[in-house]
C-alpha cells in the first residue's frame, strides 16, 4: 500500500494560534479519507497544506513520497473542490471545466472533448453553454467536481463540498461521490464537520480537535471505540460517563462512553435518574435521564413504552457496550 | 395583566412608518422623485437643448444663430482644423486612460487584496487627499513643478538626468522649451488629476473577486500571469471600464489643463469654451460637445461587445 499523502509532525501556526500542531498522518492511495472536526479544529488548514495554499511552519508533507515543501500549488498534481465551488463567473460551464487543460496549453478541440466527457461523468451533459449563475447549487457542485477531475489529479481534495446543499441532495451526492471515487480509484480527501457524512462515506477518518488529531481509524473504530471524551462527544451523541458513574455501573474507575442505542431503560438497577427530556425521532424516542448530574441519553425503539417526563427510571446495557477511554 | 397585541401609535413617526409599511411604493416614490426631476428635467433637458442647438447654424455675415434645422454645423466639424482638435483630444484621452489604468492597477490591487485596517485607511486617505484641494491649485502647482526652473528640472540637473527630459522634449509631437510647455506636460497633469477616478472603481471591482477564485486558478495549474489574464482581469474589467469612462470623458471635456500646461494647442473642451464664449458660435460649440458623447457611446458598445460587462 502506497501512501498518497503523509504528514510528518506538521505544524501551521499563525502567530500564537496553533491551527495545526504536530500532526502525523498517512493517507493510503485509493482511499476515501475524511477529516472530521468542529470549525477551527485545523482540518481545513490541513487540506490547504496539501493543496499548497498554506505552508507548514514545521514538519514535512509528502505527496506520493515526494517532499512538497518547495512546490507551489500550481505544480502539485492535486486538485480541490472548493467549499464555495469558486467557479469562474465569466466563463461558461465548458470553459470552467476545461480551465485546467487550457492553462496547460491543450488545444481547444481536445480540451473541450475532455470537458464534455467529464460533464457526462457528473451527469451534466448538455450544460456546457450555461453560465455558473444559471445552475442550481447541486449542479455547480458537479461542475466544480468535473473541473477538478478533468486534470486527472493523483489526489482530490474536497473542502466541505456538500455543506451548501439541502439534505436530500446531500445524501444523493454522498452516494455519487462514493461511486465516483470507486470508479476512478482516486484518493479522495474530504473535510467535513458532519459526523454522519464522515462515518458513512470514509474508509478511514481523522478526528481533529484544537489543531491535533484526537483519533484516527476506520469509521467503526471511531464510532464504537472512541479514544477520548472529545471523540465520543463529537462523533455521534454518545453518553460520556465520569469515572465514579462508570464504577457505579459495574466498570472500573475510568471515563467511559455508552451509545444511546445500546442503553435501555429498566425498572431497577444500580443507577437511577429522572427523565428530563423526550425527543421523538420517528424511528424511536430519545430519552434523557439525569443521573446525579450526568445526563444519559437512551434510545427507546418505536413501539416500546416511553416513560413520562419527570418519571424515575434505571438504565441497563450489555457490559460489552461500555467503552473505556482516556481522559483527554 | 398582559400587554395588548397591538401597541398604540405614538406620534408622527409611528404613523408614517405604518403608512410606508402599508404602501411600500410610496416611500420609494418619495425618495426617487427629487433626483428623477433633477436628472430628467435639468440634466436631460439641457442635453436636449444642446442637441437642438447643434442642428442650428450661424449666419456667417451677421453672426446671428439661425434657428432652422441643418447639418451644416456638423459638416464643419470635418474641416481639417476641427478634425485636428478632435483627433488630438481623443489621442490624449486614450493615452491618459491607458496610463491611469497601468498606474492604478497595482495600487488598487494592493488596496483590495492586502491592505487591512490602518493601511486601508491610509490608502483611502492617500487617494482622496488630492481631491480635497482645488483643482486649479494642483494644476498651477504642476506648472511650477514642470517649468524649466522647476523642481523636476532642478532634480534632473542635480542627478545628471536632464537628458531624459531633453529626450522627451525632442520627440516629434511633444516638443517644447520645457515640460510645462510640452504636450507631454499636459499628459502628465491629466494623469495626475484623474488617477483617483480610476483607482476607486478598480479597487471596488477587485475587492469583489473572492480569494477562492484565485486559489482555484492556481489549484488548476495556472501561473500568476495566467491567473491575471484569465481570471483577475476579466473579473475586474467592469471596474476598469468604469474608471476609464471617468478618465476618458473627463479628459475629453476638460478645458483648463490644456490652457495652463502645454503648448496651447486646442482640445475639444477648450474649443467649446471659446466657441460659445468669445466667438458666440453656440451651434458649433454644441456640435463639438456632442462629439465626446458619441465617442463614449461607441466606446461603451465596443466594450460591451468585447464582453467587458459579462462578469457584472
Amino acid at each position: 500500500m502506497t501512501a498518497a499523502v503523509e504528514f510528518l509532525n506538521v505544524s501551521r501556526h499563525f502567530g500564537p494560534v496553533k491551527a495545526v500542531d504536530g500532526v502525523d498522518l498517512t493517507i493510503a492511495e485509493g482511499s476515501f479519507f475524511a477529516m472530521l472536526g468542529p470549525s477551527g479544529s485545523g482540518k481545513t488548514t490541513c487540506l490547504r497544506l496539501i493543496s499548497g495554499f498554506e505552508k507548514p511552519t514545521g514538519g514535512q508533507i509528502r505527496i506520493f513520497g515526494e517532499d512538497v515543501s518547495n512546490t507551489p500549488p500550481h505544480l502539485r498534481n492535486v486538485n480541490t473542490v472548493f467549499q464555495d465551488y469558486a467557479l469562474f463567473p465569466h466563463l461558461n460551464v465548458r470553459d470552467n471545466v476545461a480551465y485546467g487543460l487550457m492553462v496547460k496549453g491543450i488545444a481547444r478541440a481536445a480540451r473541450y472533448a475532455q470537458a464534455e466527457e467529464m460533464l457526462a461523468l457528473v451527469k451534466l451533459d448538455g450544460y456546457g453553454d450555461r453560465k455558473p449563475a444559471q445552475l442550481s447549487g447541486g449542479q455547480r457542485q458537479r461542475v466544480a467536481l468535473a473541473r477538478a477531475l478533468v486534470n486527472r489529479p493523483r489526489v482530490l481534495l474536497l473542502d466541505e463540498p456538500l455543506g451548501a446543499l439541502d439534505l436530500k441532495l446531500r445524501e444523493a451526492m454522498q452516494d455519487e461521490l462514493k461511486a465516483l471515487q470507486h470508479k476512478l480509484g482516486l484518493t479522495f480527501v474530504f473535510v467535513t464537520h458532519d459526523q454522519h457524512e464522515a462515518l458513512s462515506m470514509a474508509d478511514s477518518l481523522a478526528v481533529f480537535n484544537e489543531g491535533r488529531i484526537a483519533q484516527i481509524g476506520t469509521p467503526q473504530d471511531i464510532y464504537d471505540r472512541p479514544a477520548t471524551r472529545f471523540v465520543a462527544d463529537f462523533v455521534g451523541s454518545s453518553n460520556v460517563l465520569p469515572p465514579d458513574l462508570t464504577r457505579a455501573l459495574g466498570g472500573p474507575t475510568q471515563w467511559a462512553s455508552l451509545r444511546p442505542e445500546a442503553t435501555r431503560l429498566a425498572a431497577t438497577g444500580p443507577v437511577q435518574g429522572t427523565v428530563t427530556a423526550l425527543r421523538y425521532l420517528g424511528s424511536g424516542t430519545r430519552v434523557v435521564i439525569d443521573a446525579g448530574g450526568t445526563e444519559i441519553a437512551a434510545l427507546v425503539p418505536a413501539g416500546q413504552p416511553v416513560p413520562a417526563e419527570g418519571a424515575t427510571t434505571a438504565i441497563a446495557f450489555e457490559p460489552s457496550a461500555l467503552h473505556l477511554m482516556g481522559t483527554a | 395583566m398582559s400587554s395588548p397585541a397591538i401597541l398604540p401609535a405614538k406620534g408622527l413617526a409611528d404613523r408614517l412608518t405604518g403608512t410606508f409599511w402599508r404602501r411600500p411604493k410610496l416611500l420609494l416614490a418619495l425618495l426617487i422623485t427629487p433626483p428623477l426631476l433633477w436628472l430628467g428635467v435639468v440634466y436631460l433637458g439641457s442635453l436636449a437643448a444642446l442637441l437642438l442647438q447643434s442642428f442650428y447654424s450661424i449666419d456667417e455675415f451677421s453672426g446671428v444663430v439661425k434657428e432652422e434645422f441643418t447639418l451644416k454645423t456638423y459638416a464643419e466639424l470635418f474641416r481639417a482644423q476641427n478634425l485636428d482638435i478632435i483627433i488630438r483630444t481623443v489621442v490624449m484621452a486614450t493615452a491618459v486612460t491607458l496610463a491611469c489604468a497601468v498606474l492604478a492597477f497595482p495600487i488598487a490591487y494592493y488596496a483590495a487584496r492586502y491592505a487591512k485596517g490602518p493601511w486601508k485607511a491610509a490608502f483611502y486617505l492617500g487617494v482622496m487627499l488630492p481631491l480635497w484641494s482645488s483643482y486649479l491649485v494642483k494644476v498651477y502647482a504642476w506648472k511650477l513643478i514642470l517649468a524649466k526652473e522647476g523642481i523636476l528640472g532642478w532634480a534632473a540637473e542635480g542627478t545628471g538626468t536632464s537628458f531624459i527630459i531633453d529626450g522627451i522634449l525632442s520627440i516629434p509631437g511633444l516638443e517644447g522649451s520645457s515640460l510645462s510647455t510640452s504636450p507631454f506636460g499636459t499628459f502628465l497633469v491629466f494623469v495626475y488629476i484623474w488617477l483617483p477616478y480610476m483607482i476607486l472603481p478598480m479597487q471596488a471591482a477587485l475587492e469583489r473577486v473572492p480569494n477562492s477564485m484565485l486559489e482555484a486558478s492556481a489549484d488548476l495549474g495556472a501561473t500568476r500571469n495566467q491567473t491575471f489574464r484569465t481570471v483577475i482581469l476579466p473579473l475586474a474589467l467592469p471596474g476598469v471600464i468604469a474608471g476609464s469612462i471617468f478618465t476618458f470623458s473627463l479628459t475629453l471635456g476638460d478645458y483648463i489643463i490644456p490652457q495652463i500646461v502645454g503648448d496651447s494647442s486646442r482640445f475639444i473642451g477648450l474649443t467649446v469654451y471659446q466657441l460659445q464664449g468669445t466667438a458666440g458660435n453656440t451651434p458649433l460649440a454644441a456640435a463639438f460637445a456632442v462629439v465626446p458623447i458619441l465617442i463614449m457611446l461607441v466606446y461603451l458598445s465596443l466594450a460591451k461587445r468585447a464582453g467587458a460587462f459579462d462578469a457584472l
